[in-house]
């Protein structure tokens, strides 16, 4: 199993030389690439972590019976294929969707556009996140939060003075596995937002791209993904001490 | 301005009815300015009471007065949050914060916006440190202010803990078995600490202990007794020792 998981990466390092990287990083999908996958997994990222913290803390704090619908909800882009997700975020933002009619009155275009990129990351990477902060939400004693309150703290006091330096950790790797994540995703936006040389296509989508035309840029392109991913397992390794 | 010690002795009253699935909490319990002792069994629910007490849970109904002020009362739509109501909580597992030192810890309870309201933004960090480390002088726990929780061990705890709970002058307190990590003479001279620091504070207090033995050296005017989630006796704790009206009370005091 180990050999079956490390042996493709030590491949897909040894595949390529010095002068082919080179090549493949002049390469004119690969700059564009680079800047829009950066761009939209920091917007979709941003947007995660401000609104998948509160979500966290709800699910955490409140009995666990009666949040359950909400972790279903949360779970759900996690077993749905992302192929599924880009139509189904189709159906909603796309011309003939849900909102597809009032969207076109108010003159905004979603689908096929970086925000659609930036939307299919936060539906399939915010799960990763929401999951991994309510964890570390969860495993914060109850008895320190009371403690804080009778100290004077209001609730947001309590929360940002006891509750995130203690979930942080947790929290903190949740945010880098929704960020790979979210560097990954291809299949969603694919669909959602098509594979626009510098408007909607991503990393992933540029390899894809280049796989057609020059092997050599997308061999760069995946040496540049593996090793941001390698980058993340860092402060992973460090929340799970 | 902290207001200043009454004149008249101070009366406390509180009445919570706590329902949680099957268990059902319906205690009444009052006292003045010397500490009240609560006893009874494991689940008997004291630390839902106290904790209703401290504004942690909400009653179903009931009151929560101290001097003329009402903290809460289910009747009134009066409820009070827990940093408005100066009650200081002692839990038994101590919730010492370990991302902070014992004087952190300590001083936390002069940084919330209740502390600054009083200490008029004079709370400095270093400030509140000092006050921090004198008060953990006094209790003989001061050479563990830069030590973290996870280094100190049970007993050392409940001191810190303690020192944090008494530090910003609540103006009642509730101890959840605040001694029963110490060994026996830790807390038999802390025991002596926390019954004249009560006493010469005229500081309400809740104790809730397993040991007859605090009883005896807290002097409380009353003990209550709390039994699956009624009061099964309360009086002097001379006159439960001689008539028990429930066997848990008879093993209590036959230690």
């Amino acid at each position: 199993m180990l050999a079956l998981l490390a042996v493709p990466l030590i491949a897909l390092a040894g595949a390529s030389s010095p002068t082919d990287l080179l090549a493949g990083v002049r390469h004119p999908l690969f700059g564009p690439a680079l800047r829009l996958s950066a761009l939209t997994t920091a917007a979709s990222l941003a947007v995660v972590v401000a609104a998948g913290t509160p979500l966290a803390w709800w699910i955490a704090t409140r009995p666990r019976r009666r949040v359950r619908w909400a972790e279903s909800l949360v779970d759900l882009p996690i077993v749905i294929p992302p192929a599924v997700m880009g139509i189904a975020l189709l159906e909603t933002f796309g011309r003939g969707g849900l909102f597809g009619p009032a969207l076109a009155e108010a003159g905004v275009r979603v689908a096929f556009t970086a925000t659609a990129v930036v939307l299919a990351q936060i539906v399939v990477s915010a799960p990763f996140y929401v999951q991994a902060a309510a964890a570390a939400f969860r495993k914060v004693d109850e008895d320190m939060l009371i403690v804080a309150r009778t100290l004077g703290q209001s609730p947001s006091g309590a929360f940002f003075r006891v509750a995130v330096p203690l979930a942080a950790p947790g929290v903190v790797a949740g945010a880098a596995l929704s960020w790979a994540r979210a560097m990954g995703e291809f299949g969603a936006t694919l669909l959602f937002a098509g594979n626009l040389p510098g408007t909607t296509q991503t990393m992933p989508l540029a390899i894809y791209a280049a796989l057609e035309s020059d092997v050599r840029a997308a061999i760069a392109l995946a040496l540049v993904l593996a090793a941001a991913g390698g980058l993340l397992l860092l402060p992973l390794r460090l929340a799970a001490r | 301005m902290r207001p200043a010690p009454s004149p008249t002795p101070k009366r406390w009253r509180v009445r919570v009815q706590v329902e949680a699935g099957d268990f059902r909490l319906d205690a009444e319990l009052e006292g003045g300015e010397d500490p009240v002792v609560v006893v009874g069994p494991n689940g008997a629910g004291k630390t839902t009471f106290l904790r209703a007490v401290c504004g942690a849970c909400r009653p179903a109904a009931g009151t929560v007065r101290i001097g003329d002020r009402t903290l809460f009362d289910s009747d009134k739509g009066i409820d009070q949050p827990p940093e408005d109501r100066r009650i200081g909580y002692l839990p038994q597992g101590c919730g010492l914060f370990p991302h902070l030192t014992a004087a952190e810890n300590v001083a936390f309870g002069l940084v919330g916006r209740g502390a600054r309201r009083q200490a008029g933004r004079g709370g400095r960090a270093a400030n509140r440190r000092r006050a921090a480390v004198a008060l953990m002088e006094e209790m003989r726990c001061a050479d563990l202010a830069d030590r973290f929780p996870a280094s100190l061990s049970g007993g050392e705890r409940q001191r810190v803990a303690l020192a944090r709970t008494l530090l910003p002058n609540p103006e009642m307190v509730l101890l959840d078995e605040p001694l029963s990590a110490m060994d026996a003479p830790a807390r038999r001279s802390f025991r002596d600490y926390l019954a004249a620091h009560l006493a010469e504070r005229n500081r309400p207090a809740i104790v809730v202990t397993h040991d007859a033995r605090d009883v005896r050296a807290l002097g409380p005017s009353q003990v209550y007794v709390l039994e699956d989630g009624r009061i099964a006796q309360q009086g002097r704790p001379e006159r439960l020792a001689a008539s028990p009206a429930t066997a848990f009370v008879a093993g209590f005091f036959a230690e």
